[in-house]
């Protein structure tokens, strides 16, 4: 459901009936959030329900008396350990400061104030690490509503406006140094609706509810796409239309040399800097795919273009024929081993953009308007795209695409399938987990959907808790070719019994199906868990909606079948690994697995 | 039935959740059900919202019932 639609009067009015309708939908994935504010949070709790209900959450809050956000945090933190929260939202704000510098505040004395408030919050999220297995979401400060100083406020070294840059940049150092704690820009948030919007000191006074509604509705989508990253729901690719969406004109009936792109009119200037856009997208990895009503070798000479900002090399994936827009969307999914509820799709034209809605679900379907100048800042509302941190993962992964293209052509050309993979000349390693790769793999837990045999879920805390199980096997595999480097992209992780390994998870990304790669993984679950006085692995197969593809993963590696439950379909296999040979003939194994 | 009075009892229908609440104006909060402190917030907020007035500090304590909030809509809404 597109909540976007609702209007914020709607929103607020409806808010209970929408929880009935959105909670009874089948596989929400349950979630604990605690919120702690310094002011009162019912609403923006209110707000934050609906939006994670319409994202695929089913959300349990817990909510601190306004203000008691340190008291609950450091001094009696039971009432948070009992909750036992996934994700932990500390919301404060600028009146929350315990002791701001004084207007006479010398320059020497102001790192003091700063050391001691951030020394303040410091405590605060050490102590959630050190109770709770939990992210934790930490807002910073808007700008304060009045500037006593007048513009020497964001000067002077007494001036309230600037401690709160300089605290904002503590905070924004301490997010930089720690994968648990995540920032939530509300400096960034509460300008782009302004000051005078976000503030409401009539209810402020009456009953501690500080913001506005509006401002209330923006902290929860932007709560809600935090919460999506967490999990590994953010989306990942923008599917474009080409004729007046990324230029204007009609490149079919007006010929590539009087489409609108470039710096010679207004128009054509607005759809420049809606390519900058998209590029910038793609550049931190975001995927970009095109699917236009068009003849394909007119719409690519809209990319060859000299004005045009964005090239064919930029685009993973290019649809452009008569066929309905649905089924390309289909097809672009397909080449790209993606689920639909990863693409956002954007359309100058309401009639494409209301049949893809209708036709796709979990697709993100912005309503852009026809003003180009708009289309960026519509799409921005969306947050589709947030991170929870930059790994160098996203920013080489629109490449990681492209190279899977070449290696389709490469593969048309041999004889057999071994010589192909040969041919690859492919490295892989594979060890032990290790701490600088627990965030990617938590990560992949979540958003690998199609080769994972119990589609469990592991948030980065739990991820860390096992690592350290001296009873857990865990094993990551990075795959690398003459392509490129794949990245971390296998997982294996086995709890042990006695002589017993029981797989309780088992994943990979599709970007490196049919590599042999789950050969090299077993060979290594195998040494290792012989290593360990380990006799038989245990495999269990989970079936969900989309993990079809490794219904036969077991009886492809040889474990003999055990039994199938009549209701769930889940089944149970079984290997015996006292004579275990290796199996993977054609990727060459890096490392050691002792490792 | 009053107009204001079905608007009104459509707005606390749907903060409340409950479809088929009869509201009249001498309904007040300990007269309906789980009309607490934070549904009223959250009923004053869309009140403001729907008719697009704002409510002064201290005039909402004042109200005892339903039909004092009535009279108070209408007067700011004759103000305007």
């Amino acid at each position: 459901m597109n909540l976007d639609a609702y209007s914020i009067d709607d929103l607020l009015l409806k808010r209970k009936s929408l929880r009935r309708q959105l909670s009874v939908a089948d596989g929400l994935q349950p979630v604990r959030i605690a919120v702690l504010g310094g002011s009162t949070t019912n609403e923006v709790v209110d707000l934050l329900e609906p939006h994670l209900l319409a994202d695929g959450f089913l959300p349990t809050f817990y909510q601190s008396e306004y203000g008691r956000f340190y008291e609950d945090a450091v001094l009696d933190p039971s009432g948070l350990i009992g909750f036992a929260p996934d994700i932990v939202y500390i919301h404060t704000s600028y009146l929350n400061v315990l002791k701001a510098p004084p207007a006479h505040c010398a320059e020497s004395e102001l790192q003091g104030y700063i050391d001691a408030e951030a020394g303040r919050y410091r405590e605060i999220w050490k102590s959630l690490q050190e109770n709770l297995s939990a992210h934790i979401i930490q807002n910073n400060f808007e700008s304060p509503a009045v500037a006593i100083l007048g513009n020497m406020d964001a000067v002077s070294s007494g001036g309230a406006s600037r401690f709160f840059l300089e605290l904002n940049t503590e905070f924004a150092r301490a997010a930089a140094s720690d994968p648990r704690l995540l920032l939530q820009d509300i400096h960034g948030i509460s300008a782009r609706i302004g000051l005078a919007h976000w503030f409401d000191w009539d209810r402020y006074f009456s009953y501690k509810i500080l913001l506005t509604v509006e401002a209330n509705l923006a902290v929860a989508r932007s709560l809600a796409s935090i919460v999506r990253a967490i999990y590994g729901k953010s989306r990942k690719v923008l599917v474009l239309d080409l004729d007046n969406t990324l230029w204007g004109g009609v490149i079919g009936d007006d010929g590539v040399d009087k489409i609108q792109i470039g710096r010679e009119t207004p128009v054509a200037e607005a759809y420049t800097a809606f390519q900058e856009y998209c590029l910038a997208l793609q550049k931190r990895g975001v995927l970009l795919a095109v699917c236009s009503k068009n003849d394909e070798g007119i719409a690519k000479q809209g990319f060859e273009h000299p004005d045009s900002i964005l090239k064919l090399e930029h685009i993973s994936c290019f649809k452009a024929n008569g066929e309905p827009k649905p089924e390309n969307i289909l097809a672009i999914a397909e080449e790209l081993n993606l689920g639909v509820d990863s693409f956002v799709f954007v359309d100058d034209n309401p009639a494409e953009r209301a049949i893809v809605e209708a036709q796709i679900g979990g697709i993100a379907v912005p309503c852009i308007g026809k003003e180009v100048s708009r289309y960026a800042a519509i799409i921005e509302t969306g947050r589709y795209f947030e991170p929870v941190s930059m790994s160098q993962e996203d920013l080489s992964r629109a490449g990681l695409y492209q190279a899977n293209a070449a290696r389709a052509t490469l593969e048309a050309r041999f004889a057999s399938y071994g010589e192909y993979l040969d041919s690859l000349e492919m490295s892989a390693e594979i060890a032990r987990f290790k701490p600088i790769y627990l965030e990617r793999i938590a990560q992949l837990t979540n958003k690998t959907n199609q080769f994972n045999l119990t589609t469990r879920r592991y948030t980065l805390a739990e991820m860390e808790a096992l690592a350290r199980d001296e009873h857990v096997i865990g094993l990551y595999g990075k795959l690398s070719d003459r392509f490129g480097d794949n990245g971390l992209i296998s997982i294996v992780l086995g709890r042990r019994e006695g002589e017993v390994l029981h797989l309780d998870l088992w994943l990979m990304s599709c970007r490196v199906l049919k590599r042999d790669m789950e050969l090299a993984m077993l060979d290594a679950v195998a040494r290792e868990a012989r290593a360990a006085g380990i006799r038989t692995l245990m495999g269990y197969y989970m079936p969900t909606k989309k993990n079809g593809m490794v219904a036969d993963h077991y009886d492809k590696l040889g474990f003999e079948p055990i039994s199938v439950d009549a209701n769930s379909k889940e089944s149970v296999w079984k290997l015996d690994i006292s004579g275990y040979e290796s199996r993977n003939r054609h990727i060459k194994v890096l490392e050691s697995v002792h490792g | 039935m009053d107009d204001l009075l079905e608007e009104l009892q459509s707005i606390f229908r749907d903060i409340l959740d409950q479809p088929d609440l009869v509201l009249a104006r001498s309904s007040n909060a300990n007269n309906v059900e789980d009309w607490d402190s934070l549904a009223h917030i959250n009923l004053v907020t869309a009140i403001e919202k729907r008719y697009k007035i704002k409510f002064a500090l201290g005039e909402l304590q004042e109200l005892k019932d339903v039909g004092d909030m009535m009279d108070l809509i209408q007067a700011k809404l004759a103000a305007q």
